[in-house]
């Protein structure tokens, strides 16, 4: 339950971070809050020849927020993004989400670009990310920037677009127009536990007849799961109390979760309850504070 | 690379320098090199609170952090809440509701509670258990150590009122 021997490097900027990630390789790993990448290292399941801590890096903490929502750099701790009170006005899904991560302890220390770049199926950032259409800015080892769409970042279970030698350095959520509501439901067994199922639910209203909906689900597959047949039933007609219901139940149909420890059919059930809930909490939030 | 590297730490007041393997465990620097065993190792793995400190005044899992990382920081542990021998509101709440039994898990909670009483400190039980998932507690089913809690809520919001 110790850590393998690995290099230790302490950059204070991302240009130093970046060359020391592509002069140490693919075997080195950027460390961020460290609270998945070292329980990892603890079990040996991750063996890095180096890491490359990045807690000491200029620049890449901090919320900076205009009218169209919140850019928040990578190393930002979780608990900070929960409790901005420009991430309540601006971003109220985060915190809704950020509740079920972890616990204080590792929140008060886990970064949100962290929970990115790990890319755990069950986590919930990740989650948001897809419903947001969040941005993702990445520094690349060849002194490039680009901006990869939350939709596009999540390749596999802890495994993104990120390349050797990048870095996250930034996150970009966009508010919800007005005319939107957003809903966030998870089940776990105790608060903290990595989720059986999560729900991220976003509905604009438009003219009131056609909500256009995204709905994104965490637990349930290799990545965040888009449930396309739930949002083409909530985007038909005048939706009521059954919406919900029938959307729910599109969910649970459309995804092939795993049969593990945790019977398949459980977690559809979950998700169907789920779904439903965060469809009628997005509704019900419908014009409040950017949604 | 030198798999060693020298650390200058704060811990409890008391500024500690070492040369440390880079791979040490913030915990096991704690135990080992402090001798401050009062910060419990369980689990090694981030899940069952009892190794929680305060890193910079903010709780942390020491079993996820490397003592390396620690250079520059000011940490709490248990051993800082009581003072001369004089256990801290929050302790005597302990000690008073029978809020621990075989007491393993107890030094996480405390420095945790430290915190969050210091957040929010007037909670609600539920807000409480809540707070309290991050612990496990294999002995006394948490009702005491929520009883605790709240009986230290309640002597600060009566040493206030009276202040």
């Amino acid at each position: 339950m110790k850590p393998a021997p690995f290099d230790y490097h302490r950059p204070e900027t991302l240009g130093e971070a970046l060359d020391l990630l592509a002069e140490l390789g693919p075997d080195a790993r950027p460390l961020a809050g460290g609270q998945s990448l070292i329980p990892f290292m603890n079990f040996r399941l991750a063996r890095p020849a180096a890491l490359v801590d990045l807690n000491r890096v200029e620049g890449l903490a901090g919320i900076a927020c205009d009218d169209e929502g919140l850019t928040v750099g990578a190393m930002t701790r979780q608990w900070d993004l929960e409790h901005s009170s420009e991430t309540r006005a601006r971003c109220p899904v985060l915190p809704a989400a950020l509740r079920w991560v972890g616990h204080t302890a590792t929140r008060a220390r886990g970064t949100v670009g962290g929970s990115m770049a790990h890319a755990d199926p069950a986590a919930e950032l990740p989650v948001v990310a897809v419903a947001l259409d969040a941005q993702m800015t990445v520094a690349g080892a060849d002194g490039t920037t680009r901006s990869i769409p939350g939709g596009d970042f999540f390749l596999d279970h802890y495994t993104t677009a990120l390349g050797p030698g990048d870095v996250l350095t930034e996150v970009r959520f966009p508010s919800l127009p007005a005319s939107s509501g957003w809903g966030f439901e998870e089940f776990a067994f105790r608060s903290g536990d990595f989720a059986i199922a999560s729900a991220a639910v976003t509905l604009e209203s438009g003219d009131g007849i056609r909500p256009a909906a995204r709905v994104v689900l965490g637990g349930v597959g290799t990545t965040p799961v888009r449930a396309r047949e739930a949002e083409l039933v909530l985007g038909h007609g005048e939706p009521t109390q059954a919406t919900w219901c029938d959307a729910g139940e599109a969910a649970a149909s459309e995804i092939d979760p795993l049969d593990d420890e945790i019977p398949a059919g459980y977690r559809r059930q979950i998700v169907a309850n789920l779904v439903e809930k965060a469809c009628a909490n997005a509704w019900a939030r419908r014009g409040g504070p950017n949604g | 690379m030198a798999d060693r590297r020298s650390i200058e730490v704060t811990v409890n007041d008391e500024t500690y320098r070492h040369e440390v393997p880079v791979r040490l465990l913030l915990s096991d620097y704690i135990r080992d090199y402090l001798r401050l065993t009062g910060t419990h190792v369980g689990c090694e793995q981030g899940v069952c609170g009892a190794c929680t400190i305060l890193f910079d005044g903010r709780p942390a899992r020491s079993c996820l952090l490397l003592a390396v990382q620690a250079d520059g920081a000011r940490i709490e542990t248990v051993e800082s809440l009581s003072v001369d021998g004089t256990l801290s509101d929050i302790q005597l709440a302990f000690h008073e509701n029978f809020g621990l039994q075989c007491g393993f898990c107890t030094p996480g909670i405390l420095m945790n509670t430290t915190f969050f009483l210091g957040q929010n400190p007037n909670p609600t039980e539920d807000e409480i258990r809540e707070d309290l998932a991050g612990h496990l507690c294999r002995c006394t089913g948490y009702q005491h150590i929520v009883d605790s809690i709240i009986a230290a809520a309640d002597r600060r919001a009566a040493a206030s009122d009276s202040a």
